[in-house]
């Protein structure tokens, strides 16, 4: 299933935080949104997860969902949304229990995703017994569970440190070369957008337009070691950035006198 | 340049070292960093309280006992004690604790269920909010002991008027901590339910009721030493049977011993109510750390 986004503009008050976005996201894709904080990132992943609508413009989606899709759009979110008082079996299970499906089913699903993100030994743990990065892993089960068309990742390892995020980023690889989900991988983090993105959508400080989308047709297993091409990209990415994170940084400082 | 730049710092902190007015190089005997970490860290001390009671009792038995403390002010533990076994004995105990518990009991849980519902819909519905919260606000502060002539005539003399006192004095604390309660809940918890597409009905119930438990809890405990304190006013206006109205019979016919020991039995029930609701609280928040 694809996703198309046609002119997607949207104002907050008087503010406008985001201008004629247009963007396409192919099935099996990893689409990585970059830009200055508070350009209005989030702010459009929630448009294209439903959870709010545009003032102008229109959120697509062409072709039906995979068959068994429970939820064709699913959001992992940066601070992991577990339910404390739920195991980690019982946070899966939560996004089961809506569909109508047999106990039985829904035991079947939880061992298979649990299995899959290697969080079998988990299975009756809560939230505050796990460490940040097997909390996002559980969130990441969670989405998987529901067999999503897109995944919507809204900087998913911003509340991590860098060694975890290290691992999870692995993860997410494996998990792509495994399933070829598709994604919008909303971040900050140049390093992660050039490991993880197809492509990588440059978005201005406020409003944010797009700059620029830069493909990497690398595959994402050879991305591992050091790259020239790859660091070369990097570079260039930060080089758009920088002025329009400069600016946006004393725009955010002068707001707040 | 950076490399050059520390060298030059380094040697321009080495310089006063050397020098002879140096407070710290003259003195160069070991000692350990003074600790000022201790304390404001409640840790829990068993036996202490109970303690505490015994050595009151004791002091008191034998104030009673050498006449330092007249018994017609204060009777001696020891009497007490012995009306509250004639009381167990004669059967009349029950008679009295069984009245009372069923009162409380009923108007209790009646007045949270309802408190607990009605705070809920404030919390989610604005329009709820804006009808009642300030009703809520206007009744809370009135004492509802004042209002039990007017349930009396509403409810009956009977058990009606006494379990509608406690209901409503345990109703608006109930409502007041559970819509505060649902405020409270995480919204980033509601927006991951609704990402998910579950249903409304779904995100109260396993979202936004277990989000707002912890402040329904500790509204339990408000409400019932509201309820017990209203079980004893209501019984003393007028009841046959209850603890507040043998507390009330025994201070009209000076009976202290027996109003001591009818007073001990309420603390005793004050107790074991706030060891429920902290075993509850301990069950359903296991989650917490
Ligand atoms: N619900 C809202 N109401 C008003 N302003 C908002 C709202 N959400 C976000 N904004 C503003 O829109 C801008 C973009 O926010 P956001 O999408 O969160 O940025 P980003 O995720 O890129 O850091 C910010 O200036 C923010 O203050
Ligand atoms: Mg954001």
């Amino acid at each position: 299933m694809d996703l198309l986004l046609r002119g997607v503009s949207h104002m907050y008050g008087d503010t406008q935080v985001l201008r004629d976005i247009d963007l396409a996201v192919g099935e099996g894709e990893i689409v990585c949104i970059i830009g200055p904080s508070g350009c209005g990132k989030s702010t459009l992943l929630r448009f294209i997860g439903g959870l709010e609508r545009p003032d102008a413009g229109e959120v697509l989606l062409a072709g039906a969902p995979p068959a068994g899709s429970l939820n064709p759009l699913t959001y992992v979110f940066q601070d992991f949304a577990l339910l404390p008082w739920r195991t980690v079996e019982g946070n899966v299970s939560l996004v089961l229990e809506d569909h109508g499906l047999s106990a039985a089913e829904r035991r079947g699903i939880i061992d298979d995703v649990l299995a899959r993100t290697s969080l079998s030994d988990f299975k009756t743990a809560l939230p505050r017994q796990l460490s940040g990065g097997m909390k996002q892993r559980v969130a990441i089960a969670r989405a998987l569970s529901v067999r999503p068309a897109v995944m919507l990742m809204d900087e998913p390892l911003s509340a991590l440190d860098s060694q975890t995020r290290e691992l999870l980023m692995d993860d997410l690889v494996g998990l792509w070369q495994r399933e070829r989900f598709t994604a919008c991988y909303v971040t900050h983090n140049l390093a992660e957008a050039v490991r993880l993105g197809h492509k990588i959508v440059v978005l201005s400080r406020r409003p944010g337009r797009i700059r620029e989308i830069v493909e990497i047709d690398r595959d994402l297993a050879d991305r591992q070691q050091a790259d020239a091409k790859l660091d070369a990209i990097q570079r260039d990415l930060w080089q758009l950035l920088r002025d329009e994170a400069r600016a946006a940084d004393r725009e955010l400082a002068d707001d707040t006198v | 340049m950076t490399l050059s730049d520390t060298s030059a710092k380094a040697s321009a902190h080495g310089e006063p070292a050397g020098g002879e007015a140096s407070p710290g190089a003259a003195d160069t005997r070991l000692q350990p960093v003074p600790f000022r970490g201790g304390g404001f860290r409640p840790v829990r001390v068993r036996f202490v309280g109970l303690l505490v009671f015994a050595v009151i009792l004791v002091l008191w038995e034998a104030g009673s006992q050498s006449g330092v403390i007249s018994n017609l002010v204060l009777p001696a533990p020891s009497e007490a004690f012995e009306a509250f076994r004639q009381l167990v004995e004669t059967g009349q105990l029950w008679r009295h604790l069984g009245a009372s518990l069923q009162r409380l009991i009923v108007g209790w849980t009646l007045g949270m269920s309802l408190g607990v519902a009605v705070g809920l819909m404030i919390g989610l519905f604005s329009l709820a909010r804006a009808g009642l919260m300030p009703l809520v606000s206007a009744l809370f502060p009135i004492p509802k002991i004042a209002l039990l002539p007017l349930f009396v005539i509403w409810f009956g003399i009977g058990e009606g008027s006494k379990v509608a006192t406690i209901l409503f004095g345990s109703f608006f604390p109930t409502v007041i901590a559970t819509s505060g309660g649902v405020d409270n809940v995480d919204r980033s918890l509601v927006r991951m339910g609704q990402s998910f597409g579950l249903s409304w009905w779904s995100i109260v119930r396993k979202i936004i009721l277990p989000g707002a438990m912890p402040a329904i809890l500790s509204g339990a405990r408000i409400s019932a030493s509201i309820a017990i304190i209203l079980l004893v006013a209501a019984e003393m206006i007028g009841a046959e049977y209850g603890v507040g109205a043998f507390i009330l019979m025994a201070g009209s016919l000076f009976a202290t011993d027996q109003l001591l020991a009818g007073v001990a039995i309420l603390s005793a029930m004050g107790l074991i109510v706030g060891w429920l609701i902290g075993r509850a609280e301990r069950w359903l928040l296991r989650w917490r750390s």
